[in-house]
């Protein structure tokens, strides 16, 4: 359904049309007492006024700004919702985050109002409020555990939910009337893979003529279904599960809690789904582990049909020529894996599937499409309102990111991607110096990322920029570049490469507890947890051949032949965005790690073969504790490269 | 006998449920229990603590009612108790887990909890077969509360998991769900923790506390672990060899000479 975005220029002006349009139609569901609960478009408008309505009355001012912390739940998006009917910000915090960070956030946007989910997120932010002079007032949608807390600000989202107030209908028009394009829809943090995260304003014309575009080109519809499960204070979930659902009128699906993803993917059969790699990668390794365990026969047939269907799997999707007997092959494939597969994962129904964040191995990539879903890689940054590239369908290059999306120019200077769009934010919040460093004078942004675009103008992005370093040699490193191909590898799950300024390439790996873990007991080697797993001279070996690998592939490739690795070691403990390794992302923090664990990157480079580490660590509570462990550093041999066998 | 002031003030206020006098109770020669007197207030956690074979199980049998004892009284909620049958002591309100997991290995989570509510259902068996208009009613009636359990309990994600493919420590959260769906006035917790992992028993400890304080429970616990025991209970009793050797705060009972000569023995 194609809509005057043009008049409906703010989501309350798009959500006052939906309860017009869209009446009783599902606007967004969630799974109470095992019961999925469904909330019409019209039941949503009408919370959305009575919770502005109740906002105001506690002091809520067009421009104020209201922070939201929590798993995605119905009543946080209302809560967005109301803010925006008054010309409010909402400010969504990542749940994971320490009350520290939360602090940092809290402090910066200036919050009067923080809307939490439970007791938890209660319990983070009072152990932070005294450094908050300015915030007034907590409220909360589960009340569980907080009956008896007595402090009269804090209070339940249901007091004004429930509340018999009448609002008029003259007052809630006046309100989004007051609203327009170009006035500040929301307030999202960067991750902050360096330094502290800085907010991110983006205008509601921003977020619409973007989302606007993606739903034209997916044609997506009030019939689509999607599962809200990634964090609400990601652009993505902005985009896909407001900006998208509101102008397509699709529902918005908000899963039990974490622990039952996977059976309400199942129920719900989303057809629109996102997930970033490491997910896909999880679900692929899961899978490839389960079916270690059938039996022969079905072993038998889930080996020959995914062959069958990495033949032929891809250019059916791509709409290619394909042989008669292929098509049967594949048909038959279908009846006995393929459907049954994709029905297990919960991906039946899965129209469009997008991945983004990291590069994505091109195996697990094309394994997905192999089977008929309609992966597709886009390249995106929260200052873009999310899309800068997407790929399209039948055209679809793994190694890419595809081409620039409707509306955006990229070009490359100096190596780094830059982009201009109508999503490009406004600026970050109270840090004008970082938005002139970001955003030139002719409105071109800087991603901080390296790439190419290729012949068929598909951008390829290679590294962070100011990652990309020079060995002592003078040859390039790319860290990123080899991370990527060690993690590819499904016992890897995360590496981090050391190189610049050094005579050689050596790194830290993590391994995948459960692929490894499956790998032990399938070969007889006992463990008790991580850290003794990680420290096994057979699982050293096991990396060893994957690095290996990864060597021969570098060795092949011109300029990065140098940058092979010599030397890694297994790391003790995984990395952790609660120690501050790993952004809340999931992004590795390079410097960080290179702090905390420098003994051992010098211990890489100056002959050791062990080396000893205490590191501490902070436990899901805020305690900490020490570990420490004796960890190997193991040699390889290097490939030659063809230069220097030419 | 410990019993500080600050103790008595507390009882005071409290209304007794149930008052065990001077109990005795043998299997043949062996005494397993000699004389005990114990009072257990409303909404109280006690702790029920002692040696092996100390009789914390007897104890809790005759709290229970499957045991009656040889001499001495149980008045429960005013009223001297006799002999009862087993489903009368659920009536009464009372429900317990066991030391050993005794759930249904082969049925759901949902069911194991939902036959905590047999007592509860009214229908007779044919409108329960036909699942007819009030039985179906009552279903969902039952359901919903069950449902409330599983939230509660935090086991969603394996709702309709057979609990013989559950780990232990679940196991234990399933059974105390399923004590729990009787809606009783007392809960006994024959060692709640036993042969769990350090989270498993936080995370224990937090549903006990949780349970006591949002459904106004009364628990009395049997618990090794003394960390666990100091740390939850409102009050605890100490036996040895029968005989009741201590009753008071957490932190009185700590001190108390005779408990650590009981535990530690006596040079």
């Amino acid at each position: 359904m194609s809509r005057n975005l043009e008049l409906l220029d703010t989501f309350s002006k798009i959500l006052r049309d939906n309860a017009a349009v869209f009446a009783n139609k599902a606007a967004i569901r969630e799974k109470e007492y095992g019961i999925w609960q469904t909330l019409s478009w019209n039941d949503f408008y009408n919370n959305a006024q009575i919770l502005a309505y109740g906002f105001k009355k506690n002091g809520v001012k067009r421009g104020d700004k209201v922070a939201i912390v929590g798993d995605n739940r119905p009543k946080l998006y209302l809560t967005i919702a109301a803010s925006q009917l008054l010309g409010a910000i909402p400010v969504p915090c990542y749940q994971d985050s320490a009350a520290d960070e939360i602090l940092y956030i809290l402090d910066h946007a200036e919050i009067k109002i923080v809307v939490v989910e439970n007791q938890e997120q209660v319990d983070k932010v009072l152990e932070v409020i005294d450094r908050l002079p300015k915030l007034n007032l907590i409220m909360y949608d589960d009340s569980r555990g907080l009956e008896n807390y007595d402090n009269k600000s804090i209070l339940p989202l249901s007091n004004i939910l429930d509340s018999k107030d009448e609002v008029s209908s003259s007052w809630v028009d006046e309100e989004i009337n007051k609203t327009s394009k170009n006035d500040i829809a929301i307030m999202l943090y960067t991750s902050g893979t360096t330094g502290r995260p800085k907010g991110v304003l983006l205008s509601y014309n921003n977020l619409i003529s973007v989302a606007g575009k993606a739903c034209e080109i997916e044609k997506f519809s009030v019939d689509d279904e999607v599962v809200a499960y990634l964090p609400m204070a990601w652009v993505g979930d902005n985009i896909f599960c407001v900006a998208q659902s509101y102008i397509a009128g699709f529902c918005v699906n908000c899963p039990e809690s974490r622990d039952t993803l996977a059976i309400d993917l199942r129920e719900i059969g989303p057809t629109y789904y996102f997930a970033p790699p490491m997910v896909w990668e999880a679900m692929l390794t899961q899978l490839m582990v389960r079916m270690q365990d059938a039996a022969r026969v079905k072993l038998w047939f889930f080996n020959y049909f995914m062959k069958v269907a990495k033949n032929w799997g891809n250019a059916i999707l791509d709409k290619k020529k394909v042989p008669i007997w292929g098509r049967l092959l594949y048909g038959l494939g279908y009846i006995f894996v393929y459907g049954p597969l994709k029905n297990n994962l919960g991906l039946t129904r899965v129209r469009i599937a997008y991945t983004a964040g990291e590069a994505m191995g091109p195996d697990t990539f094309l394994f997905y499409r192999s089977l008929g879903i309609n992966l597709k890689s886009l390249y995106g940054q929260t200052e873009a309102s999310v899309f800068v590239t997407l790929q399209n369908d039948g055209d679809v290059d793994p190694e890419t990111v595809g081409p620039a999306f409707p509306g955006v120019d990229i070009k490359i200077s100096d190596g780094e991607v830059l982009y201009k769009s109508s999503g490009v934010f406004k600026g970050y919040y109270k840090n004008d110096k970082a938005t002139k460093d970001t955003v030139d004078s002719k409105g071109w942004v800087s991603t901080g990322d390296a790439g190419v675009i290729d012949s068929k103008g598909h951008l390829k992005i290679i590294d962070r920029a100011k990652d990309v370093g020079k060995l002592t040699s003078g040859k390039i490193f790319s860290p990123k570049y080899i991370e990527n191909k060690l993690k590819f590898h499904g016992i890897i799950k995360e590496a981090v490469a050391f190189g610049n300024n050094k005579d050689f390439v050596t790194c830290f790996i993590n391994i995948d507890l459960q692929a490894v873990g499956s790998w032990a007991e399938r070969n007889n080697v006992a463990y008790s947890g991580y850290i003794d797993l990680a420290g096994q001279d057979e699982v050293y070996d096991l990396v060893e051949k994957a690095i290996y690998e990864v060597n021969r592939d570098l060795s092949k490739d011109g300029a990065l032949s140098a940058s092979q690795i010599k030397r890694f070691l297994i790391l003790h403990k995984e990395l952790d965005a609660d120690d501050g390794e790993l952004t809340r992302t999931n992004k590795v923090r390079r410097g960080t790690i290179s702090e905390r664990y420098g003994e051992l990157v010098d211990a890489m480079y100056n002959k050791s073969k062990t080396c000893h580490i205490t590191t501490e660590v902070v436990f899901e509570d805020g305690k900490k504790g020490d570990i420490s462990a004796d960890i190997n550093i193991r040699d390889l041999e290097v490939h030659f490269s063809k230069e220097k066998a030419a | 006998m410990i019993k500080s002031q600050a103790m008595e003030k507390i009882n005071q206020k409290k209304h007794q449920v149930m008052r065990i006098q001077n109990v005795s109770l043998s299997f043949g020669g062996l005494k397993a229990l000699i004389d005990v007197s114990l009072e257990i207030y409303q909404k109280e956690i006690l702790a029920i603590i002692g040696p092996n074979g100390a009789g914390k199980s007897c104890m809790l049998n005759i709290i229970s009612g499957i045991y009656t004892p040889e001499e001495g009284t149980v008045i429960w909620k005013g009223k001297k108790r006799e002999k009862v049958a087993p489903h009368n002591i659920a009536k009464m309100g009372i429900a317990r887990t066991f030391q050993n997991i005794a759930l249904f290995t082969g049925m759901t989570v949902l069911d194991n909890i939902l036959t905590g509510r047999n007592l509860l259902m009214k229908r007779g068996l044919f409108y329960e077969a036909m699942f007819l208009g009030w039985a179906r009613d009552q279903e969902i009636q039952h359901r919903k509360k069950v449902e409330e359990i599983i939230d509660f309990l935090e086991i969603q994600a394996v709702r309709k998991v057979p609990v013989s493919r559950l780990p232990y420590g679940i196991q234990k959260r399933v059974e105390l769900g399923r004590a729990l769906a009787a809606e009783p006035e007392l809960l006994l917790l024959d060692e709640p923790m036993a042969g769990m992992n350090v989270e498993e028993k936080e995370d224990m400890c937090r549903f006990v506390l949780d349970v006591n304080e949002q459904f106004g429970t009364t628990i009395i616990l049997i618990e090794h672990d003394m960390g666990v025991v100091m740390d939850i209970s409102d009050r605890v009793a100490v036996l040895d060899y029968g005989r009741k050797i201590a009753d008071g705060l957490p932190k009185d009972v700590r001190t108390d000479q005779k408990v650590i000569d009981a535990y530690l023995g006596v040079g």
